[in-house]
């Protein structure tokens, strides 16, 4: 077992196992982070922040339904000034913390991303992706090539820490905004968002069942499509990437990495698995490496591409 | 188990008091004390409340009109449909025969009513701040009562009454619910006396089940980890008795909370 290295670099981050938190799940406090840390981690993200405080849709905004999630939270959060108080001295959390940040516009990226360059957050993600809040991502045409271009360079300019541009699997051209990304500077790419929008109605009720009534699909369902993006963006781009969507057992991680991901994120996992799903992943993902004799993760990405 | 309301029809409907009504309904799903439901009315919005009475196949939850939503539930009729989801949390270890005491504080009876149900005999502390807003004194009849402007009972909080009753007799354990800084004076009271104690506490809840985050105490996800803790968790729990999320996330003093 200890000759097994689970072990990567990303961007320059060194991270002692590549299965990340992802955003939205369970990121709202500090001490929520420290929890997943200690359940494993190999690094963790903060819910998105904005400028200003949003209070996001109604409930219902989380359901489950056969093969995964629907959610339209609709980006609730206390604002980067409340979220400075919130995230300090994020040494505690024990693992690297990457913070999610959210804009209507260009503008708002630069101010928020600026506001964070003193703290100790590892890196910044920006999802160019949301499908279910209005000012926001696909719903306020972020995820084009043109757009992904231009709020990337510009927050690139206020910015040394790594940069994930976080990408939508609803766009047929996922790989030309990628490359927008990667041109204007980006470090990395996460790959996916949740997809969608899609619906649930409650037939009795005769309405849909999430308040904002579409939301983002996560979870199996969404497995393959991130799987495939994955494995299209790995040719055509040179920097990393973060393959999210879908993963809840290490299988799942080594088919994730195969497409060529560097670092897995896990959300919707922790829903079927527990909040202890970042220990389980990265112990099946040992035990399938012994078994399978590869003595490094690093081996194994891309693996399925050649 | 997925995560989806269900429709369910409301099948008699209670009045605990001027404020606060009890909705019946039927729901074929084991419950436990202490545990509660999401509760849906389409094109309006959906929160948690706790069961405040399990019966074969028919559940009660005691709404307090407080707000929109609840008032919208004050509204509804006996044959109206409201959406149901859950049970949801760890609910109340109900020990038995022990020498135990239940204390609600204003609603938060309602999350108490089933652990006194099943045990006979225990002692039930009910304090609010006046008399019309005590709630089950025909369901139970050997409360004792007080109210914070003495126009009922004993004059003076939960706390005080508590504190009185511990000179007549010891509790092994004490169950509580209500405003957080009347059950972090009670676990102090229980830290003091050596008693046992299970706590039910309340924050703002999104999903339910553990994904979103929104609830945290310390780390600890009231919908799933919760609602209810014991005391030696509390005593590692931060959070307790002094701050609480706000529905951006914001952390906020809990005597600052903006209900």
């Amino acid at each position: 077992m200890s000759k097994i290295t689970l072990a990567i670099n990303l961007c320059n981050i060194q991270l002692g196992n590549p299965v990340i938190l992802a955003s939205g799940i369970l990121g709202v406090t500090k001490a929520l982070l420290k929890r997943v840390s200690e359940n494993g981690a190999g690094a963790v993200t903060i819910k998105s922040i904005s400028k200003e405080p949003r209070e996001g849709h109604k409930n219902p905004t989380v359901i489950t339904f056969e093969a995964g999630m629907l959610n339209a939270v609709g980006y609730s959060n206390s604002g980067v000034e409340k979220a400075l108080e919130e995230f300090t001295n994020l040494q505690d959390v024990g693992v690297p913390v990457i913070a999610s940040v959210i804009g209507t516009q260009k503008e708002d990226f630069v101010y928020v991303v600026e506001r964070l360059s003193h703290t100790k957050f590892s890196a910044i993600e920006i999802p160019l992706s949301c499908p279910h809040t209005p000012g926001f991502g696909l719903l306020a045409g972020q995820g084009t090539p043109q757009a992904t271009f231009g709020i990337t360079s510009e927050v690139r300019k206020v910015t040394k820490l790594p940069l994930f541009i976080k990408l939508s699997p609803n766009i047929p051209e996922i790989c030309t905004v990628a490359k927008a990304a990667e041109d204007a500077g980006a470090d990395a790419i996460t790959a996916v968002n949740s997809m969608g929008p899609g619906m649930i109605i409650n037939i009795e009720a005769r309405r849909p069942v999430l308040d904002f009534k579409v939301g983002g699909v996560t979870g199996d369902a969404l497995r393959p499509i991130a799987i495939r993006c994955v494995y299209d963006l790995y040719k055509t781009v040179k920097i990393p990437i973060i393959g999210v969507g879908g993963i809840s057992t290490g299988r799942h991680a080594i088919e994730m990495m195969m497409a060529g991901a560097s670092a897995i994120g896990i959300g919707t996992g922790v829903y079927y698995r527990g909040i202890d799903i970042f220990k389980k992943i990265r112990e099946e993902m040992v035990s399938w490496m012994q078994e399978n004799g590869f003595d490094d993760i690093n081996k194994i990405i891309g693996a399925a591409n050649d | 188990m997925i995560e989806q309301p269900i429709m369910t029809r409301i099948i008699d409907i209670q009045e605990e008091s001027p404020k606060v009504k009890t909705l019946f309904f039927e729901y074929k799903i084991h419950c436990k004390p202490g545990q509660f439901i999401m509760v849906w009315l389409p094109l309006l919005d959906e929160k948690p409340f706790t069961l405040a009475y399990i019966q074969k196949n028919l559940l009660g939850i005691s709404v307090l009109k407080k707000g929109t939503f609840t008032n919208a539930l004050h509204n509804l009729k006996t044959g109206d449909m409201i959406g149901i989801r859950g049970p949801y949390g760890n609910g109340f270890h109900v020990q038995h025969p022990i020498n135990s005491c239940v204390i609600g504080g204003g609603i938060g009876m309602a999350s108490l009513a089933t652990v006194a149900e099943r045990l006979p005999g225990v002692t039930i502390i009910q304090g609010t701040r006046t008399a019309t807003e005590i709630i089950y004194q025909k369901r139970f009849h050997k409360m004792k009562l007080c109210t914070e402007d003495g126009t009922l009972g004993f004059k003076g909080t939960t706390v005080d009454l508590l504190k009185e009753e511990l000179k007549k007799q010891h509790f092994q354990k004490i169950y509580t619910c209500g405003p957080e800084i009347m059950l972090y004076k009670i676990v102090k009271v229980c830290e003091m006396h050596g008693i046992e104690c299970e706590v039910s506490l309340e924050r703002y809840i999104k999903c339910g089940f553990g994904i979103c985050g929104q609830c945290d105490c310390s780390g600890q996800r009231i919908c799933i980890d919760g609602p209810v803790f014991c005391i030696k968790k509390l005593q590692t729990m931060e959070d307790f008795g002094k701050t609480t999320l706000l529905k951006t996330g914001e952390r906020v003093a809990i005597n600052n909370k903006i209900h």
